[in-house]
């Protein structure tokens, strides 16, 4: 009997992951005054990445705890950890979380937080359901919902090019015209790519729609207390849709813990009722003990140590304020640079905009010719890393921007 | 107690509407829907009551009364995990001769966790190291993998030699079946179809059903030996369709402890080949079965060096460290695929990638780097050597003393010896339910109904209890 001779070679080759590669290619170029404005990662002021203190200590606690094994996680997670994590986004006076109506299960940071959520929603509100991701969006979101298995996965109009701010009138449109029950994914702070964050009064006015149409309200929080540096003022969206409506919200710990490779997160879930709220909670554990049985260790104990001890927590809020008050500095250093150099257009966007992220306006091609004549590594989409600036580079980045911006088409 | 039946409360009817399980501990529903032990499963299990069952017999709701309906109204309360439900059950017994032999997790000869030396040396290196927290890449800690890899397919594989390999860290054996179940779904160009030993891993079938695979099985366990079906075995490989997916336990079957001679692997290995079957390995024990790393790898290496399987890359593996670096709650472990060449490795490891990202984006480092630094340490790797023989000898005599109580102190009629010729972590014992049950009940021994120990549970201390208990139950079988 013949065989083939092999299983996989209509297996094509994928082309890698643009963030990663921009990394690889950045480590691998060798000039001087290269510039890392890609991945979304803290750095401190000589551009190293910035382990928080806080974090340093509640490790150094946990590894020297021989008391502390390394026995299996319940599925559901670490419940100091989880119960710490709802209420830091829910609010300690939150009614969902009192009247025992909001639930939270440990996940693989945000990206497994969201992966969990589209996994529960495509098996109980069916893969036919339509799915609304801002355009734009984080790169990751549409292959989650696509690789859940949902077959309408389609946009709501965001970023206004025009003004580099939030094109409401577009969004609640696309909102409006979607089917009805549709799952909607909203970015609670600190927008990724853009920066670009809805006011108090625009989310008062988003709710009004997505309630008016029955559709779900899906939240991704990877940078609560990175945005304002205010962790209740960053999550006054959530807060706000929590009184008014069921939810999901998928919560990171790797940007605002700097614990991005320990894949600390958790997806809490507000519901109508007690009972709905464990219903909701089994079928998660369910869903995850297929998945990944039960989530890591090590991320939550530093997180639930820090979250959960009142002297910690008043030094994580500091060490919090250090990164975004950089985060801001920086913003203010690159738009006075520009300024000074006269650089054609307005530039107001890069201090309106909100957390790590700027969408400076460049195309793709100007955003390329950063790269290849500047080494300074950025997405195709004109996004940089408001962390990838220090004080050294602040001014060579906003000449070649400059120049960029004079020169290329 | 007032026994005309009353209206339910509208709190009440809410519960009966989501079809509730409630824990009695955490239902708020007082009354007649809270007590009820119609379900025959529930004996098993007394914390659990359900609601609904009384509520259908009892309640005749006029008409229903509907709160603002939840998005989740659909949405039932999951079963309880039948494994992790054993140790709920067990936690919640006050008996103090009460044994846990539920979980396979390691246990010293005081019942306790054991944290590997080895570990606690090298979480003290890294420690000092002050190392960063930046993300992995999506396949994980590359120092990681490739130790991982030399000790599951040997240092002088040819596959590794050839770069045939494609490696990606994962969360622990879990993830990486989920990866392997996820990745065959997409790319596996022949029936999606996976099958099974009969009985497996609780946990196969869920991983495989969400993958998007068929799962079916193939005969395993012989319950009139207590051992391996071998012909049953081979007649089911044999009968299946031509290029199905097989699952395997490398070692250390979970539940039975029944595992193939090497003979019996290279008969299994030929009917796998011949067939043209994709060979799909589980390895959550390899250490741990004989205490010889390299032993216990034997049919892995086999089937990555023999015949079409190895010739043309017909094979993968879902490699953890739960048990035997004890790093269980870490959730550190590696799936990897043999390809062709080492051209389609990496095509293979580029789609593996695609389909990591939108899971989880990348694997959590700390387990990761305790494993790679003992691994990679000739001390720290020595030390593990030891201390996994350590545990794995332990385990051994728990068998031993076990079947020696049964037969010698009791005088059980019974045939024991699949007791200490069963290997691992588990036993089989050939307890019925109705057994298991009275354990439950008499002894304060709590098991999973299929009738599976964990020996790690069991300790100098309590072996002699357990043999008889286990004597008591069975004396009066037929």
């Amino acid at each position: 009997m013949t065989l083939d001779t092999t299983h996989f070679d209509a297996v094509p080759l994928a082309p890698p992951d643009v963030i990663f590669h921009l990394t690889a290619s950045y480590k691998a170029d060798t000039h001087a005054q290269k510039v890392n404005v890609g991945v979304g990662a803290y750095r401190d002021d000589n551009g190293h990445p910035w382990v928080l203190p806080v974090v340093r200590k509640a490790e150094q606690l946990i590894v020297n705890n021989h008391a502390l094994d390394h026995e299996y996680l319940p599925i559901e997670g670490l419940a100091s950890f989880t119960s710490a994590a709802s209420r830091l986004i829910l609010g300690k006076d939150s009614p969902a979380l009192n009247e025992n109506r909001a639930i939270a299960v440990q996940t693989i940071s945000g990206t497994g937080a969201v992966r969990l959520g589209a996994d529960f929603l495509a098996r109980f509100r069916g893969t036919q359901t339509k799915v609304l991701l801002s355009n734009p969006t984080w790169a990751n979101h549409k292959a989650i919902f696509n690789d859940a298995g949902f077959k309408d996965v389609a946009d709501y109009a965001y970023y206004h090019p025009a003004t580099r701010g939030l094109d409401l009138e577009g969004m609640l449109r696309d909102l409006r015209a979607a089917p009805e029950g549709s799952i909607v994914v909203l970015h609670a702070c600190a927008h990724n790519p853009t920066g670009v964050d809805p006011t108090p009064a625009q989310w008062n006015t988003i709710a009004d729609v997505m309630i008016a149409k029955k559709h779900f309200a899906f939240f991704d929080c990877a940078y609560q207390g990175f945005a304002s540096g205010d962790l209740d003022r960053d999550a006054t969206a959530v807060r706000y849709f929590a009184t008014r409506t069921e939810l999901f919200v998928a919560q990171s710990f790797a940007k605002n813990f700097g614990l991005y490779n320990e894949r600390t997160g958790a997806l809490t879930v507000v519901t109508k009722s007690p009972e709905t709220a464990q219903a909701v909670k089994s079928q998660l554990a369910k869903l995850s003990r297929a998945a990944i049985s039960n989530p890591p260790a090590f991320g939550a104990r530093i997180v639930s140590t820090v979250l959960n001890d009142a002297a910690l927590y008043a030094e994580w809020v500091e060490n919090l304020k250090t990164m975004s008050g950089r985060i801001q500095l920086m913003r203010t250093k690159l738009f006075d640079a520009l300024q000074k150099l006269g650089t054609p257009g307005s530039w107001q966007h890069i201090l309106d905009q909100i957390g790590m992220f700027t969408f400076t306006g460049l195309n793709a091609a100007q955003s390329q010719a950063m790269g290849t004549k500047f080494h300074i590594y950025m997405t195709n989409n004109g996004r940089i890393s408001m962390a990838g600036l220090t004080s050294s580079n602040v001014e060579y980045f906003a000449k070649s921007l400059d120049w960029i911006v004079r020169n290329v088409q | 107690m007032d026994r005309r039946r009353r209206e339910p409360t509208a709190a009440q009817t809410q519960v009966f509407q989501v079809g509730c399980r409630t824990n009695l501990k955490t239902c708020r529903t007082a009354g007649p829907f809270a007590l009820s032990l119609a379900s025959p499963r529930l004996l098993t299990n007394p914390t659990m009551y359900s609601c609904v069952s009384t509520a259908a017999r009892t309640a005749r709701v006029p008409g229903l009364v509907r709160r603002a309906a939840s998005t989740w109204a659909n949405v039932k309360m999951g079963p309880p995990d039948p494994i992790l439900g054993v140790t709920e059950a067990f936690k919640a017994d006050s008996n103090p001769k009460k044994m846990n032999l539920g979980v396979g997790a390691y246990r010293d000869d005081a019942g306790k966790p054991y944290v590997l030396s080895c570990v606690r040396k090298a979480e003290q290196i890294m420690a000092d190291k002050h190392l960063d927290k930046e993300y992995l890449g999506i396949t994980g800690l590359p120092e990681f993998t490739k130790a991982a890899a030399r000790l599951a397919y040997g240092d002088e594989s040819e596959v590794l030699g050839e770069k045939r390999v494609a490696i990606t860290q994962s969360i622990s054996g879990t993830g990486a079946l989920r990866i392997g179940g996820e990745f065959l779904n997409r790319w596996y160009p022949h029936a999606k179809r996976i099958y099974l030993p009969t009985p497996s891993w609780g946990n196969h079938t869920p991983i495989f059903r969400d993958s998007g695979l068929e799962v079916h099985g193939y005969r395993y366990f012989d319950k009139s030996t207590n051992g391996l079906d071998i012909e049953g075995l081979l007649a089911d490989l044999k009968a299946a369709p031509e290029r199905s997916i097989i699952l395997l336990h490398a070692c250390a079957h979970n539940p039975t402890g029944v595992d193939p001679t090497p003979e019996q692997w290279k008969a299994i290995h030929e009917a796998i080949d011949g067939k043209g079957h994709y060979a799909f390995f589980d390895m959550a024990y390899q250490g741990f079965a004989s205490g010889d790393p390299q032993k216990d790898a034997f049919a892995l290496r086999h089937f990555a060096s023999e015949g079409s399987i190895a010739g043309e890359g017909r094979l993968c593996l879902a490699q953890s460290f739960a048990k035997n670096i004890g790093l269980y709650g870490e959730r550190v472990g590696t799936f990897s695929i043999v390809g062709a060449d080492a051209e389609e490795a990496k095509r293979v490891e580029s789609q593996l990638k695609i389909l990591v990202r939108p899971m989880y984006s990348n694997p959590p480092m700390n387990g990761a780097r305790i494993v790679s630094t003992v691994l990679n340490t000739p001390e720290l790797h020595a030390e593990w050597r030891d201390e996994v023989k350590l545990m794995a000898d332990r385990i051994i005599s728990m068998r031993a003393a076990l079947q020696n109580h049964l037969v010698h102190d009791f005088n059980s009629k019974l045939n024991w010896e699949h007791i200490t010729s069963q290997i691992g972590m588990f036993c089989y014992t050939g307890l019925k339910p109705e057994e298991v049950d009275r354990l439950k009940s008499e002894f304060a021994v709590y098991l999973t109904r299929d009738g599976r120990i964990s020996i790690a549970g069991i300790s100098s201390g309590n072996v002699k209890y357990l043999a008889e208990a286990m004597h008591k139950v069975t004396k009066d079988r037929a």
